[in-house]
């Protein structure tokens, strides 16, 4: 069975450009406006380091297991953490657990939102060019990654056989 | 609603703020950025003023379409009268600033008079506040704004920075946004330091209410991809703009040794593809360029200073920055004959920090240079330094002169090209390099008179960015040029192919003028313009854009009309402020060893070649009346009744 898609970050590929963040704030609510984003590129703009923060859709989500009212839930098929706006009372228990800071409040509703991976067609991904955000099927991507070591191993195996060749 | 945004207009002499909105009559004449700039500087500043002096305005002004999802649109105009010239001063930068500054409320501050003591403003969510700024004087241009950040307590703050030099005036100071974002030329940092002005910070997290937002994202998208599938801007999000000295210099259009020369040899060290293993190397091999806000092109490398004995020598081994520009190639490289890779990125670094024009400065070096081979400067003037081309420790050392003004000579350069000619005397004058008292970027456009007569008409002098027709150079077919230079208005005037040419030239520069007018009012930057390749976004795609974004419904017409009347307030603040026509010093000519010279290096085709004078006054002619001047390059009545502008001297203002 296909795994459901999760998003995926390479900050190594992030630019810092922050389009993310602004499409992300359109496509919600109709406004340009990154502070409502459900996605936040952190800078280090000293170093050149950027580093996009978001969902993560956890299996076992601290926001789900303490929001006191039930409104965070996990769908098995989507693999999406969601909230019920109907649902939420604004207590902030899971902006407080969320370890990737992921759950936002909205002040003007003072209810919280989150990345709803806008329906299986995240934003985020179809304007990032850099691929740095991706939307992709984790097994593949873990094989892809132990291909990508695997071959480094490889490479490295070929040089040393090479520089011991030339030694003898 | 997307043109919310407000005005500050800012008193630092009596402490008065006055937050103005901006009407929708004002936004269909001006649109933003440099098009409300322009208009602020007429009416903010004192006709006349000396630009140092509290009547000098200093306006910072975002695009109209920053912080929309409209490609890269992030751009600041710093517009002020210029120290420098004494005339129009502007200057462009990216980075995250205009963004913050719409999401923060506004659109444009306009700072007049001068603090008693250091200052910074902030600007959040609708309010603006003049802030102490004693813990923030004195400090480089990053440990500046990294200080107001924790000061304020927000990472997310983004700020319009005067550096080091600024704070001592050096004339060609620049503001800076970010790591190396310059607003490079026109002396806005220098306008800052005088009115003792730090910094704008800005923070916001109002809305902007996009018109059509699903219709500007799928619209945005298409744009996107129009910009990104073009093979030039491909290689620019490679290897940066550095990417042109490869084939400008092989050809022969990079002036080196102060205009002596016109290509810089045994340069690999300073090749784009060299700098860009530089930058793997520097920074993993997984590395990734900077991009401004919002842009998919991101051109901007990051590098961090190799170990060599030179960089060891002025502490700045492992120094990160971004960059370097083409620009720098030839400020730090080409002009004062350096061939060596640490040289270029540390004098890179270096303007970075001092908040300096990294072409004014290394042009002035340059010149400086040729100026003490020639006897003119001895050791004597210059403290001892062995000003000699090529002498890479002279270039840093004098970089930290000038920003310093430490020493005679680095306080005379301190003062741009005229004013340290009529110190220095002799023959000085006739070695500069310079049209309206500002150098000259690096290239050589003796063998391309539309880009020579680009930069005799520049509105903040010698300029590659005001109206460049750089697709000159590529040789496109006629009926191509005639589809791109006959939009949005009818041109059946001549046209040709051939770079080297003067027929039909005029036009270009005035095409192009208008062209870029429109998106530094739009806010989007030039690399998304015909500037590089003929395929890239026109008025067409601009007056949807904007639609679709801020729900304005203009014809590629009327933006085209937007860019002639802001061209010609420019023109206008240029002429009250003293431009005449064939003045050396500030008029529309060039300098003199464009005509006499001829280029002694490079193709076939650029070998000999120097402009023709006589072509050249024709060809000005014919672009003053393209643009409805007279022939004196004075707007004609006819022309100001056309863009409503007949009465800007005596009404009062707009906003």
């Amino acid at each position: 069975m296909q795994q459901p898609k999760v998003l995926m970050i390479n900050h190594e590929k992030c630019t810092g450009c922050r389009r993310c963040e602004l499409v992300c704030s359109i496509f919600h609510e109709g406004v340009a406006n990154p502070s409502k984003a459900r996605i936040k590129v952190e800078k280090w703009e000293w170093e050149g380091l950027y580093i996009p923060m978001s969902c993560r859709q956890c299996v076992d989500a601290p926001c789900m297991n303490v929001c006191p009212v039930k409104a965070i839930s996990r769908d098995e098929a989507d693999a999406r953490v969601s909230v019920d706006q109907d649902l939420c009372i604004g207590c902030r228990s899971c902006v407080a657990v969320c370890p990737f800071g992921a759950m936002n409040f909205n002040k003007t509703e003072r209810k919280v939102y989150k990345c709803d991976l806008c329906d299986g067609d995240p934003q985020c991904v179809r304007f990032c060019d850099m691929k740095a955000v991706d939307f992709v099927d984790p097994t593949k991507e873990a094989l892809s990654k132990k291909r990508d070591a695997a071959q480094k191993i490889a490479d490295a195996k070929k040089v040393a056989t090479e520089l011991l060749a030339s030694q003898l | 609603m997307a043109l919310d945004r407000k005005i500050a207009i800012v008193n630092l002499t009596t402490g008065q703020i006055d937050i103005k909105p901006i009407t929708l009559e004002m936004r269909k004449q001006f649109l933003g950025g440099r098009g409300m700039a322009a208009y602020l500087l007429y009416k903010n500043s004192k006709p006349g003023c000396d630009p140092l002096s509290p009547d000098n305005a200093v306006i910072f002004s975002a695009g109209i379409l920053s912080g929309m999802p409209a490609s890269a649109t992030s751009r600041t105009d710093v517009m002020t009268k210029n120290p420098l010239t004494g005339l129009l001063g502007s200057g462009n930068f990216g980075g995250f600033f205009a963004a913050e500054l719409h999401y923060a409320g506004f659109e444009n501050i306009c700072v007049v008079g001068k603090a008693s003591k250091p200052v910074y403003l902030f600007v959040n969510d609708g309010e603006v506040k003049i802030m102490d700024a004693k813990n923030l004087w004195g400090k480089s241009v990053t440990e500046a704004q990294w200080a107001v950040r924790e000061e304020l307590g927000d990472r997310d703050v983004m700020c319009a920075v005067s550096g080091p030099a600024g704070e001592k005036l050096v004339r060609y100071a620049n503001t800076m946004t970010g790591i190396k974002n310059a607003n490079g030329r026109g002396g806005g940092g220098c306008t800052m330091g005088s009115k003792n002005l730090k910094m704008v910070a800005a923070r916001g997290t109002m809305d902007i209410k996009i018109a059509h937002p699903r219709e500007a994202l799928e619209f945005d998208k298409r744009f996107i991809e129009q910009i990104t599938s073009a093979k030039v801007n491909q290689t620019m999000g490679t290897l940066g703009t550095p990417f042109i000295w490869g084939a400008t210099n092989s050809w022969g259009g990079i002036r080196t040794n102060n205009f002596q020369y016109n290509q810089l040899l045994y340069c690999d060290e300073i090749e784009p593809e060299n700098i860009d293993e530089w930058s793997k190397e520097s920074m993993g091999s997984e590395y990734n360029m900077a991009a401004c806000f919002g842009c998919q092109v991101h051109c901007r490398a990051k590098y961090k200073i190799p170990d060599t004995p030179l960089a060891r020598k002025w502490g700045l081994v492992g120094k990160y920055d971004e960059g370097p520009e083409y620009t720098s190639q030839g400020a730090f490289c080409g002009e004062p004959g350096c061939t060596h890779l640490d040289t270029l990125l540390m004098g890179n670094h270096l303007v970075d920090q001092y908040g300096v024009d990294n072409l004014e400065i290394g042009s002035l070096i340059s010149w400086a240079m040729e100026l003490y081979e020639a006897g003119i400067l001895t050791s004597k003037d210059t403290d001892g330094l062995d000003l000699r081309f090529g002498n890479d420790d002279a270039v840093i050392a004098m970089i930290h002169h000038v920003c310093k003004r430490d020493t005679w000579l680095g306080n005379v350069l301190a003062e741009g090209g005229i004013r340290a000619s009529e110190t220095i005397g002799k023959d000085s004058f006739k070695y500069l390099i310079h049209m309206k008292g500002m150098s000259n970027l690096h290239s050589d456009e003796r063998a391309t008179p539309a880009l020579a007569l680009n930069l005799a008409l520049a509105s903040r002098g010698s300029d590659h960015l005001r109206s460049r027709p750089a697709i000159d150079l590529y040789h496109l077919p006629v009926d191509v040029m005639r589809r791109i230079y006959s939009s949005p208005v009818p041109y059946e005037g001549p046209l040709s192919s051939d770079h080297t040419e003067y027929i039909g030239k005029p036009w270009q520069v005035v095409w192009h003028e208008n062209c870029y007018m429109a998106v530094d009012c739009l806010g989007i930057c030039k690399y998304h313009t015909t500037f590089l390749g003929a395929t890239l976004p026109n008025f067409e795609d601009w007056a949807k854009v904007l639609y679709f974004n801020t729900g304005l419904e203009m014809s590629p017409k009327d933006i085209w009309d937007v860019s002639e009347r802001a061209n010609m307030v420019e023109r206008l603040f240029n002429l009250r402020e003293g431009m005449k026509k064939d003045d050396p010093y500030k008029g529309e000519v060039l300098a003199e060893r464009y005509f006499e010279e001829p280029c002694r290096r490079g193709a076939p085709d650029v070998i000999g070649k120097k402009i023709d004078r006589e072509k050249f006054v024709e060809m000005r002619g014919l672009f003053y009346k393209y643009k409805g001047l007279d022939e004196n390059g004075v707007p004609t009545a006819e022309s100001l009744k056309k863009y409503g502008l007949e009465n800007l001297d005596k009404e009062p203002s707009r906003v």
